[in-house]
């Protein structure tokens, strides 16, 4: 079977790229692009570490083709910092010592950006529940909440 | 090396025509295929993405009713406020699929397709009476929910047939559907039982019509006896008849999330819960 050819724009950039039919977006983005931010810490759509936004829905992309991002817009962990600016949820992660080992943190950050997209004033509750599907084996998630809360209450201008 | 084709067609009778050739699946969310692609429990030849097909993804109100694409995402489900207002039971089924990741792509279809007992937007869209419209290379036909899963993994759809999209029936006056499962967790686990509710009352506010579904306790979703209900306003009596209905229906496996003995009796208790919701909606309408 012939390589796919797909268009598409990550992080407000045209991109292009050549997949196998069966591979994954967290492969074509780690293998074919060079964007290794995302991770894949279960390829089963448990973890949340290769969390993306697409068409401004956060996904899994371990559990989406390459071959689907056709036509899309998409966000990776690579296109949250403005430049050398960090986003203020980045900024308040490190404030926080919301991250240990770092390897949920891209899906993490990505996660909750699509989190305070969607909802500006998020509850402590409804980031939880948002994040549910974000494991971390370091922090206990208190710091992570922690670091979210304060952000959003930034970006709000508080 | 295992290499499958991939297309994403841009019409009915092109996906028709795909999902005819031999090892074709459909691709909807792909939340339950791809998993099991990675997992060598399934192998396509050729996957076939239906999401550009015209229709697939949407809402669309249809009197007092509605039209589901087939591939609509159980995010898209939950912003829609005029379906959540009308059934917020099937709505709050479908939510309850996975994480907010999961959720922005697992859809009706997939949910149903995937033919698990333990599916959760499945008992309240039977209980509700929505239609699958099935497209294949002999027509349309529409069919109940409830006849296309035949038993773990296995669906009545033939070679080529797909689902098209979801009908859900004009509102009952006086009705509320509602969905409740019981798991260990609070979050991303596979339900022990699930229970699926729609009653309608009658003007007196007793109970006229009543549907009641269970997930999770047998091979199938298997209906319950609900005529129990029937001229009541669920006082004790009724609901003691309800769980024992409830549990009378139920042929579960016994595994880690609980034992035969044990999902048999919540299913009772689940089906009470539920129908208390789906009676408190339908009271407030
Ligand atoms: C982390 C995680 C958590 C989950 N939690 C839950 C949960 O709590 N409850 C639950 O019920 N499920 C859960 N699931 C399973 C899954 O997300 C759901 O079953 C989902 O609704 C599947 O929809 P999909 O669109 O992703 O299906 P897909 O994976 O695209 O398809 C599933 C099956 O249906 C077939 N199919 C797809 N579309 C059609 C169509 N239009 N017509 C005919 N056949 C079709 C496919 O060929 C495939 O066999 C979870 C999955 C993951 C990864
Ligand atoms: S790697 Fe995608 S959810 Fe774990
Ligand atoms: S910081 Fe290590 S898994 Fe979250």
């Amino acid at each position: 079977m012939a390589k796919i050819h797909v268009t598409t724009k990550i992080n407000g950039e045209d991109a292009e790229f050549l997949c196998e039919p069966q591979q994954t977006m967290l492969d074509v983005l780690r293998d074919e692009l060079s964007l290794t931010g995302s991770k894949e810490g279960c390829g089963s759509g448990d973890c949340g570490a290769c969390s993306i936004i697409v068409d401004g829905r956060l996904v899994c992309s371990c559990l989406m083709f390459g071959a689907e991002a056709s036509g899309t817009e998409i966000t990776t962990i690579e296109g949250i910092a403005n430049g050398d600016t960090l986003h203020p949820l980045q900024q308040k992660f490190l404030e926080h010592a919301a991250l240990q080992c770092g390897f949920c943190t891209p899906g993490v950050l990505v996660a909750s950006k699509a989190l305070l997209d969607a909802n500006p004033s998020p509850t402590e509750e409804q980031a939880r529940y948002w994040l549910a599907g974000n494991l971390c084996r370091c922090t206990g998630y208190d710091k992570i909440i922690e670091a979210v809360m304060d952000a959003a209450a930034e970006m709000r201008g508080e | 090396m295992y290499a499958p084709n991939f297309a994403a067609p841009q019409s009915i009778d092109d996906a028709v025509r795909m999902l005819g050739a031999d090892g074709a699946k459909p691709l909807s969310g792909g939340t339950d295929l791809i998993v099991q692609m990675r997992s060598g429990r399934n192998r396509p030849d050729h996957i076939v993405d239906l999401k550009k097909v015209p229709g697939l993804i949407g809402i669309k109100a249809e009197g007092a009713g509605f039209r589901v694409g087939a591939a609509t995402s159980g995010a898209q489900l939950g912003e829609d406020k005029a379906l959540v207002a009308a059934y917020p039971g099937i709505v709050e089924g479908a939510e309850l699929i996975g994480s907010t990741q999961v959720q922005g792509r697992a859809s009706l279809a997939g949910n149903l397709c995937n033919a698990s007992p333990a599916a959760d937007s499945v008992p309240a869209m039977a209980a509700c009476g929505v239609k699958a419209v099935v497209v294949g290379p002999n027509g349309e036909r529409e069919v109940a929910v409830q006849d296309i899963p035949v038993s773990p993994g296995k669906t009545s759809l033939t070679k080529g047939e797909f689902v098209k999209e979801f009908v859900l029936p004009a509102l009952p006056a006086n009705s509320g559907d509602a969905y409740l499962r019981f798991i260990p967790r609070t979050e991303m686990d596979i339900a022990v039982v699930g229970a699926g509710v729609q009653i309608q009352l009658a003007g007196d506010g007793t109970i006229a019509k009543a549907s009641v579904w269970l997930g999770a306790v047998a091979p199938t979703i298997v209906e319950v006896d609900a005529s129990c209900l029937i001229g009541t306003k669920l006082d004790d009596a009724a609901m003691a008849k309800l769980d024992a209905a409830a549990q009378a229906v139920c042929n579960p496996i016994d595994d880690k999330r609980g034992t035969i003995e044990y999902r048999t009796k919540v299913a009772g208790v689940m089906a009470r819960r539920t129908a208390e919701i789906a009676f408190k909606r339908a009271g407030a309408r």
